[in-house]
């Protein structure tokens, strides 16, 4: 992989100084599924910059959070507020990857060009993506014979491609070998130190001590609390996340 | 019979100038038909697969049931409208190749339709996610599907040519089975079973026994070369 120019990201830096939607302010968000409350009252705010981990055990909401917050789910009750924008009205502006990437019945470029033809960025920056990512050398390879690593590596790249200026991820190493876990953590701290808000589902506590700088620990679909990776870790408020800490069986 | 066949084969082997006006008139209209069908009933299979409207369940109610549309009905359909005194009596088209390819199109775009719908639907529900993720319009996710379900469709396109090219009841009715004008196989077959003639219709079936295995083997070897790269 190499390092990205740092034209890659002068868009996503243009637009979030036009037309801000940071901070988020997120207020007594519930989603309910039938009779089933699965996000109960959930409220917070995000800053402009930084790395946010949602954590918490199976279950907890934290997947169904990150859909309410790009937009593609609506909540029962409660607001989404960026920066005075209504969630769905921003979903371009960000951009999620998913647990398990969905790539098109195309080669790795193509992959790339549909993205950024579809959103009408410049075509040119594909080989850039590409390099990247480190998947210059499968650019003609079908996008679905890659290894998991590498698919979810050109995920964030498609993803990046959509100029964000925040990036969701809902658990994007699960099930990744350590090499492809630091590989996709290199390119989401580079995006961070570049501008992109992150947002970061993850049940890797050492992931989340590498990459966060706040923590936002859920259960039962409630914020069990919300502080500073470096408040978090060494000294957790909840029980929740204390036990969850410690490797005890939380649900 | 062992003689009909016999002809039959020296009729194929001499490469009768008859026999290959028909086969190849067979092919452009049939051909033609199934391009036609796919023009209408690809973009109509892959709204009605990403469309969330009322009345849908009316929609593929009535899209499966035309895949099942009588070729004598449809003939007889296009017949009523291109006869003289129909309301397109006046194009002329009556008793012409153009008749022919109108009523196979009208026949197999429901099949078409219906059937790609169900491909494009099973890939939908695999990319409307992301699809919406990416803030992608309807109709670049309908491109995207289309193009994604290519080989898929392929088949689905088989299909229709299977149907357009072994249907008889539509052509003969529109067409006529008028000799070096409208004569297809099918309507041959037919004609010269009924003149006790065998080896021509022999000779047709076996044509057209070999154009279907061709056109499946071609479509399943490039189905099987997709599948390689994981592009079906």
């Amino acid at each position: 992989m190499s390092d990205v120019p740092a034209t890659l990201y002068q868009a996503v830096a243009l637009r979030a100084q036009v037309a801000p939607i940071l901070p988020l302010a997120v207020r007594d968000l519930v989603l309910r599924f039938g009779e089933e409350v699965v996000l109960d009252g959930v409220s917070f705010d995000l800053g402009a910059t930084g790395c946010t981990m949602i954590m918490g055990p199976n279950g907890s909401g934290k997947s169904l959070l990150l859909k309410l917050l790009h937009g593609l789910m609506q909540p029962s009750a409660g607001r989404v507020d960026w920066g005075g924008h209504a969630a769905n009205t921003v979903t371009d502006r960000q951009a999620l990857v998913f647990q398990k990437p969905v790539l098109l019945r195309r080669s790795v470029a193509a992959n790339i060009d549909f993205v950024l033809k579809a959103r009408r960025k410049d075509a040119g920056r594909r080989d850039a993506l590409l390099d990247h990512v480190g998947l210059s050398h499968k650019a003609s390879q079908p996008a679905r014979l890659l290894s998991g690593g590498e698919a979810q590596r050109l995920a964030l790249a498609r993803a990046l491609a959509t100029d964000p200026e925040v990036l969701f991820l809902d658990e994007p190493t699960a099930s990744l070998d350590p090499a492809s876990v630091l590989a996709i953590e290199a390119i989401v701290g580079d995006a961070r130190n570049r501008g992109v808000r992150i947002v970061f589902v993850t049940h890797d506590t050492g992931q989340a001590r590498r990459l966060a700088d706040d923590v936002l620990f859920l259960q039962r679909g409630s914020i069990a609390e919300h502080t500073r990776a470096a408040d978090f870790f060494p000294e957790p408020q909840s029980q929740a996340a204390r036990d969850y800490l410690n490797g005890r069986i939380v649900v | 019979m062992g003689d009909a066949f016999g002809l039959a084969f020296q009729l194929v082997l001499s490469g009768d100038a008859d026999l290959l006006e028909i086969v190849l008139l067979s092919l452009r209209v049939s051909l033609t038909a199934t391009g036609l069908a796919c023009l209408i009933g690809l973009p109509i299979g892959a709204l009605v697969a990403t469309g969330h409207f009322r009345g849908r369940n009316a929609v593929l109610i009535v899209m499966n049931s035309l895949m099942g549309l009588p070729p004598v009905v449809v003939g007889l359909l296009v017949y009523l409208h291109l006869s003289r005194s129909g309301p397109l009596g006046f194009l002329g088209l009556l008793y012409t190749p153009t008749a022919m390819i109108l009523a196979q199109t009208i026949l197999i775009a429901p099949i078409v339709a219906a059937l790609s719908r169900q491909v494009l639907e099973d890939l939908h529900a695999e990319y409307a996610e992301q699809f919406r993720s990416l803030c992608l319009t309807k109709l670049q996710t309908v491109q995207a599907l289309l193009w994604d379900a290519r080989y898929s469709l392929l088949t689905v396109g088989l299909a229709g040519f299977g149907r357009a090219v072994a249907e008889v009841g539509a052509v003969i009715i529109v067409g006529g089975n008028i000799d070096h004008l409208t004569r297809v196989m099918t309507t041959a077959i037919a004609l010269e079973t009924s003149k006790g003639d065998l080896a021509l219709a022999l000779a047709l079936g076996i044509i057209l026994l070999v154009i279907a295995l061709g056109v499946n083997a071609a479509v399943q070897s490039v189905r099987m070369t997709a599948a390689k790269q994981a592009y079906v």
